[in-house]
């Protein structure tokens, strides 16, 4: 079983709508992973039954009993977040800059604080309409902790592909270089980036690839709205060839997308043409890179 | 006036409504940018003003000293990171997950675990005309922005009146990266393109505002492509629209190139202007 991680370090490149595509391709051979926990969209596109839903329980937060805090301020010193500020007299916890380190609690003399376990999502196993499995996750609004919540999915997506002896776990990564995109990373047996011929997206690029590099995983690199501007397409050619990344494929900048998006449908299912072929010839690549 | 420009879903335009509003507020007002998606910043492909300060960002961890301790233990019970591990006569410190809670330090009965700095990342200052721009960047393998979009904020905060015109380019997605820049601001830009994934994750970005009680509105990018959703959602919600930014090839091109778009694009400058009046608005009934 292979691991293949889509991830692009700068946001809106197109990695959803590549990563729902080659799981129509890879139809019943393939569990997707939907690791974007915090935006995800993955199901817009591939409409999952949401077929089996759990609580994702991570992280604390502080929760100091009124009643019985003497207001000696003691976990207020300690609290390094300035997490605990005075409101009407009261020390109050506001969870929002709360980390849960606990440590408060640990030194209040008359036990006033407690742990509270704190829900921060739900994550989900689906059937997709194409009849393979899609595991994914909501994380809770501002909720913290998107790391561990990624490690969850992928790692419930892992025990079903081995159970079910499927060949390939395709996971749609997060933006950035963080806590959720290093999660993600972890355990993938190739990263699939997907950049954009522009100054940003070059930048986000090498940056990611250097997180990557970390890792030791090989990579393939697709360009996405190629046409848009060719001189920065040869840059980014250039580093590739630079850090031994494999060239996958280069896609015009087309509307066609935006249209299969508003469809519901992928890319594949949407045309039956150049972009298809495309899709088609990337994923072959990217297999027999895997093997 | 702090302003952050959110999204849900990343490549939106940020960067793009940042840069060329900081740019056109500039031209009359005083303004800093600051690039608080210290995980990718771009803003600085954009601005090229001269450097004017440079330092790094540390954070405090703990590093074990062998000789004092008396392995009690202490140090890994109070770690709810598991950053702290005691294996057999030895005290591992796991930096990448430390938060920096100082717990396992001050608990530990001979001070054998002392907090030490290590650089989490790198803030730099430019000044071009009007306009001051502050990014700050992550060191690459490090996992948690937070902490240096804090001190970040902090070195902002000290730096310059209150009465500057601030805005905060944030990053991506709804979790504490995002939490962090708006739950300081007073007002909350939140840009987005009319199509199912742009729609998706504007909803989920309004309730993180709304969760902040922030006050907010919505620009639009790429408009045309796509749908009438969002427009839809905002005008029954009583959400206002406060620009519509056009989808043109022009503008793809010139951003590719690390370009400021208004300048160029006569319907940018257009929309930017509205954007503008409504925020010199709210400055002056803020105060």
């Amino acid at each position: 079983m292979k691991e293949i991680v889509i991830i692009s370090g700068k946001g809106g490149t197109g990695k959803t709508s590549f990563a729902a595509s080659l799981a129509y391709l890879g139809g019943s051979d393939v569990v997707v992973v939907d690791c974007d926990v915090d935006a995800a969209d993955m199901h817009l596109l591939l409409k999952p039954d949401f077929a089996k839903s759990e609580e994702f329980f991570s992280g604390e937060l502080a929760v100091i009993d009124q009643e019985k805090c003497i207001k000696c301020g003691k976990c207020k010193e300690v609290c390094r977040f300035d997490a605990i500020p005075i409101i009407n007299n009261q020390y109050i916890v506001d969870p929002l800059s709360c980390e849960g380190c606990g440590y408060c609690a640990r030194v209040c003399p008359v036990n006033a604080i407690t742990n509270e376990d704190l829900n921060v999502g739900n994550w989900y196993i689906s059937n997709t309409k194409i009849n393979n499995t899609l595991v994914h996750a909501k994380l809770g609004i501002g909720a913290d902790n998107s790391g561990k919540l990624v490690a969850k999915v992928k790692d419930e997506a892992k025990k079903i592909a081995v159970s079910t002896n499927k060949d390939y776990i395709i996971v749609d990564g997060s933006p950035g270089i963080g806590c959720p995109v290093v999660s993600s990373l972890s355990g993938a047996n190739f990263v699939v980036l997907v950049t954009e011929p522009s100054a940003s997206g070059l930048h986000d690029l090498k940056r990611v690839y250097e997180l990557v590099k970390k890792f030791h995983i090989k990579a393939g690199c697709i360009i996405n709205k190629a046409d848009i501007n060719k001189d920065k397409v040869e840059e980014v050619k250039s580093f590739l060839k630079e850090e031994n990344i494999e060239y996958i494929a280069d896609f015009p900048y087309d509307i066609d997308f935006t249209k299969a998006m508003i469809k519901g449908e992928t890319i594949v299912e949407y045309d039956n043409g150049n972009l298809k072929n495309l899709v088609v010839e990337s994923w072959n690549k990217i297999k027999e890179s895997v093997k | 006036m702090k302003i952050a420009i959110a999204s849900g879903k990343g490549g939106t335009g940020k960067t793009t409504l940042s840069t060329n509003l900081a740019t056109f507020l500039a031209e009359k007002h005083k303004v800093v940018l600051a690039d608080l998606d210290v995980e990718e910043p771009n803003s600085g492909l954009f601005i090229r003003g001269n450097l004017v300060h440079s330092e790094d960002k540390d954070k405090k961890i703990p590093v074990w000293e062998e000789d004092k301790c008396t392995l009690c233990g202490i140090c890994q019970k109070v770690c709810n990171f598991h950053a702290v591990i005691q294996l057999g006569p030895q005290i591992m410190v796991f930096p990448e997950l430390c938060h920096g809670c100082y717990a396992c330090s001050e608990l530990c009965p001979t001070n054998s675990l002392p907090m030490v700095s290590k650089k989490m990342g790198e803030l730099k200052e430019f000044k071009k005309g009007n306009l001051s721009f502050v990014e700050s960047r992550l060191i690459i393998g490090e996992e948690q922005a937070v902490p240096l979009i804090a001190q970040t904020q902090k070195y902002i905060e000290h730096k310059f009146f209150e009465e500057t015109i601030k805005i905060f380019d944030s990053p991506p997605g709804t979790s504490c990266p995002v939490i962090e820049v708006i739950k300081e601001v007073d007002f909350v830009i939140l840009i987005t393109e009319p199509t199912p994934f742009g729609f998706h994750d504007l909803k989920l970005a309004i309730d993180t505002v709304k969760k902040l009680e922030k006050d907010f509105g919505v620009v639009i990018n790429r408009f045309g492509v796509g749908n009438n959703e969002v427009v839809d959602y905002c005008e029954k919600e009583n959400i206002p629209i406060l620009a519509k930014i056009p989808n043109k090839r022009e503008i793809a091109e010139l951003y590719s190139n690390g370009e400021i778009v208004y300048t160029h694009v006569p319907e940018m400058k257009k929309e930017l202007e509205k954007l503008i009046i409504y925020i010199l608005k709210l400055k002056k009934d803020n105060k």
